[in-house]
């Protein structure tokens, strides 16, 4: 406890300190001094350590565990990709699986659509016009059979395509075609090979001979690009049933 | 006085001239720093104490900041540098916390 008594009584601690600070001295110099360099240097190592960004300072412990945490760190997100990785190739794969069979549906689709006569087609082939004469039944069913032996993929007579189960019957003007009455003249439109389609019109005695036999004009025409585009329609069943 | 102006010229030319610090030097000059803070808040303890003599702070504010670097520079010539370092700040730390404890008391008798 500071005694108060004394000629020069001891001064307390705030006191000394206002003191200090109203009497400069030499020591204080000196204090200054050591101060200047103490917030030099704290405000240079401030500006050292937010600025730095290399590993140049660093004790080797330092690095060691860095190297381990980045090594750790770099592991487990390689492991991540990988599975990554895998789970996409494993989905690219069902997609790409789901694709193959859709497209496949498509074609199957297609291709019964153009056989069942469903849709307009077009490709190479010959269209053979019948004018005049008495076309019976039996000569259109062999023409239409000879064309179907070479390899006719599609036919139509003058706006009926014919299918699989197409009828051809005789009709007092001329023909009954699927139900359909036509009379002459008869334009048959056939898509295949038209070589061949040609060829099975024309050999001896065969339909053209027989056509004309009976009094008609037989015209044939091959052609790169026939098209049919008369359509059938899908037609019911009543007592077939798949297997 | 004087002694507050040469802390303000001190920060102020550190901001002024912002040196890079020698790669070399780099682990101990936060230790040095925090050894010259632990010594500034011994000499402001003995001011208020009435026991402050400038020729006892010179030689402990120099002392100090040796020792320091010293026991850090052995601790990574020996292997445990990071550890020794880690040390030596707890230790400044403890002794700047009861220096200002003294100080708070002298100023606020709290």
């Amino acid at each position: 406890m500071p005694d108060s008594e004394g000629p020069r009584a001891p001064l307390s601690g705030r006191a000394r300190l206002v003191q200090s600070l109203r009497r400069p001295s030499r020591g204080q110099a000196v204090v200054g001094v050591l101060l200047a360099a103490v917030g030099f240097a704290a405000v240079t190592q401030v500006h050292a350590s937010s600025a730095t960004s290399s590993y140049a300072g660093y004790r080797e412990q330092d690095l060691i565990d860095l190297l381990n945490g980045l090594t750790t760190a770099s592991q487990r997100s390689r492991d991540d990709l990988a599975k990554l990785e895998a789970d996409r190739a494993a989905l690219q794969d069902s997609t790409s699986k789901r694709q193959a069979a859709l497209s496949q549906a498509r074609q199957l689709t297609r291709n019964l659509q153009i056989l069942t006569g469903q849709v307009p087609v077009t490709g190479p082939g010959m269209v053979v016009t019948v004018v005049g004469g008495n076309v019976t039944v039996d000569s259109m069913l062999d023409t239409i059979e000879e064309l179907r032996t070479a390899g006719a993929e599609a036919i139509a007579i003058n706006n009926t395509r014919l299918t699989a189960s197409s009828f051809i019957q005789a009709a007092a003007t001329g023909l009954l075609v699927d139900g359909t009455v036509m009379s002459g003249p008869y334009t048959l439109r056939v898509i295949g090979d038209p070589t061949l389609l040609s060829a099975a019109m024309v050999f001896a005695e065969g339909p053209k001979a027989q056509l004309e036999a009976n009094g008609a004009a037989v015209n044939i025409q091959t052609s790169d690009k026939v098209q049919i585009m008369a359509v059938a329609s899908a037609g019911s069943t009543q007592f077939i049933q798949p297997q | 006085m004087i002694a507050i102006l040469g802390l303000v010229v001190g920060v102020v030319a550190g901001l002024f001239f912002a040196p890079d610090v020698p790669v070399g030097l780099e682990p101990y000059l936060p230790i040095a720093v925090v050894a010259a803070l632990d010594a500034v808040f011994g000499g402001l303890r003995a001011l208020l104490d009435g026991i402050f003599d400038d020729k006892v702070f010179v030689v402990s504010f120099i002392s100090n900041v040796l020792i320091a670097a010293a026991i850090v520079f052995t601790g990574d010539k020996l292997g445990v540098g990071g550890q020794l370092s880690t040390g030596v700040i707890v230790v400044l730390g403890i002794r700047i916390f009861s220096n200002v404890a003294a100080i708070r008391r002298h100023l606020f008798h709290a």
